[in-house]
């Protein structure tokens, strides 16, 4: 690769990158702001974990890109194939194998270990942005822990739909400090979140912040005493692999309304098949 | 300060009991201006727990500009504001740390605004708008806060089958009342109102004034009320502020400055008042 420097950007953009990355593990669920650049992809499409992802990467990394929780989905194949391009580094769709994780939409089932990263696409960093409009307002609110807003949007919840509704981007708490938007995973990974052994980064490339959750993390998902966090998914078995405890989609298989319910993590549905883990046609 | 007559120990009720040991806000030299021009100047006066206080004048003599001083969202460039807090006594909120000022402003404090929808969320259902301020100094109960939105609401008179109902479907004698109710539920001592009855026709006028005049007496507040309608000092507020171009003219108790005006301007003032 003689085109691009490695891994896309030039060395003073990923210092500047890892500078706030370093301020963000500082101060976990702070975010900080970063001049992002533009990246050879729409936004929304992941450019601030990208940005992240290549401030991170060295040569010696393998790289694995998540998409929803899916590894062949166009987000990751292109993120994926991006990085073998201009970085040449080794990619793989399994979790353990991979030091840095690029993710949008998921945890990974597979528990993480020390020394792995995982990367999250970050569309809107702010909590507060739906309850507050102004920026310089939450910024000011997350200064002064003012934090009360966060429970009217839950309040609301349960005063229309019996239940707190909110199923993705479930605000946390993180070490009893700063309220952050988890990016929007299902609040069924949230637990995740919370003293995991991987060092987490978030990075929105639009709104220019990154944040982050240095490993081993209090992360607490916020509730009401009467109302407490359920981390929730459907009700079945993987129709492929038969796991009862990951999360999972629901796939229309036809027009006739026929549906069927399928881990969301592929890598972690393939390795549980490839061990021999299959519902068979009549079971099923 | 001319005609400064009458003191508000004289006012009776609530300033027999125990309030002669301190005043609850203190007052001194409050000025603010705007560039070359003034917002209010050298302002000071006392108000006493359980005491409520009026402020008059014309559009543009600095009312609101006081006001905004007096409760930390505007910051005077001159001046004390001495609040009598509960745990440390006598506090300058002009020079208190912004946390604190604002944990004042949720809690000791509340702030009903002329319209109702700087004061609401509008987006919010009327309970979590009676909710946030408990949210905000940490209730952490659903059932809780629902029963103590419930009965506020039921204070000011709005049913109990309205809580899951947006400020945006009410009237806005309503949505007056609902801030009203929204700001109280933290037990506030304190309350700053700009105009509360302002916009609203003369029948609703009658009702949130006779809220306002129960909930103030039932819960021995103190307030401090902004407006240029007599009628609703003649009613509510012991004593009086005259003021014009930034500067008090003349203060006293409500009804010796209403029937016996010593400045020209207070005259006026009176005088313009159509007789009925």
């Amino acid at each position: 690769m003689t085109d691009y420097n490695f891994a896309y950007l030039d060395e003073q953009t990923k210092r500047m990158i890892r500078r706030a990355l370093l301020k963000a593990v500082a101060i976990p669920g702070y975010q900080v702001p970063f001049a992002s650049r533009e990246m050879p992809m729409p936004y929304g499409w992941g450019t601030g974990g990208v940005q992240v992802t290549a401030a991170c990467l060295t040569p010696e990394d393998v790289l694995k890109v998540i998409d929803q929780g899916a590894d062949d989905t166009t987000n990751a194949v292109s993120i994926r194939a991006f990085f073998q391009r201009t970085a040449g580094v080794a990619t793989t769709t399994q979790t353990g194998a991979a030091s840095i994780i690029q993710t949008r939409h998921r945890i990974p089932e597979h528990p993480l270990t020390e020394g792995q990263i995982l990367v999250y696409q970050v569309p809107i960093p702010e909590p507060l942005r739906f309850l507050e409009p102004r920026e310089t307002e939450t910024r000011k609110m997350h200064a002064l822990e003012d934090y009360g807003l966060m429970h009217v949007k839950l309040y609301e919840d349960i005063a229309r739909h019996g239940a707190i509704a909110t199923a993705y981007a479930y605000p946390v708490k993180v070490e009893g400090r700063y309220v952050m938007d988890p990016s929007p995973i299902p609040k069924f990974d949230n637990p995740k979140l919370s003293d995991c052994p991987a060092l987490q980064l978030f990075g929105a490339g639009r709104e220019q912040r990154i944040y982050a959750l240095p490993p081993w993390t209090r992360v607490v998902s916020l509730d009401f005493e009467d109302f407490p966090f359920e981390p929730s998914k459907a009700q079945h078995d993987c129709a492929l692999c038969g796991a009862a405890g990951s999360y999972l989609d629901e796939v229309i298989v036809d027009d006739a309304g026929g549906r069927m319910f399928v881990c969301s993590d592929t890598d972690y549905c393939a390795t549980r098949q490839a061990a021999g883990h299959r519902v068979t046609e009549a079971a099923s | 300060m001319s005609g400064e007559r009458g003191f508000a120990g004289n006012s009776g009720r609530s300033l027999d009991e125990g309030s002669r040991a301190a005043p609850l806000l203190q007052v001194r030299g409050l000025t603010k201006r705007y560039g070359a021009r003034l917002g209010c100047g050298d302002v000071a006066f006392d108000l006493w727990p359980g005491e409520v206080m009026g402020i008059v004048g014309e559009s543009g003599s600095g009312k609101s500009t006081l006001l905004n001083c007096l409760a930390g969202h505007l910051a005077p460039d001159a001046g004390q504001v001495i609040f009598a807090t509960r745990d440390r006594g006598p506090v300058d909120t002009v020079t208190l740390p912004e946390p604190e000022r604002r944990m004042l402003g949720r809690t000791d404090w509340a702030f009903v605004h002329q319209n109702p929808r700087d004061g609401l969320r509008m987006a919010v259902t009327a309970g979590g708008n009676v909710g946030e301020r408990l949210m905000a100094v940490g209730a952490r109960n659903y059932g809780a806060i629902r029963t103590s939105a419930l009965d506020w609401l039921g204070r000011v008179e709005i049913a109990a089958d309205r809580i899951d109902d947006r400020p945006t479907a009410f009237s806005g004698g309503m949505q007056q009342r609902l801030q009203i109710a929204r700001n109280l539920v933290t037990g506030p001592r304190l309350v700053f109102m700009d105009e509360p009855t302002g916009g609203l026709d003369v029948s609703v006028q009658a009702r949130l004034l006779d809220l306002l005049r129960g909930l103030v007496r039932r819960m021995g507040l103190s307030a401090i009320i902004v407006t240029h309608d007599l009628a609703v000092v003649r009613l509510l507020a012991d004593r009086l502020m005259v003021m014009k171009d930034g500067q008090v003219v003349e203060s006293g108790l409500t009804d010796q400055v209403l029937d016996d005006p010593q400045h020209a301007y207070t005259q006026l003032l009176v005088s313009s008042v159509l007789q009925v």
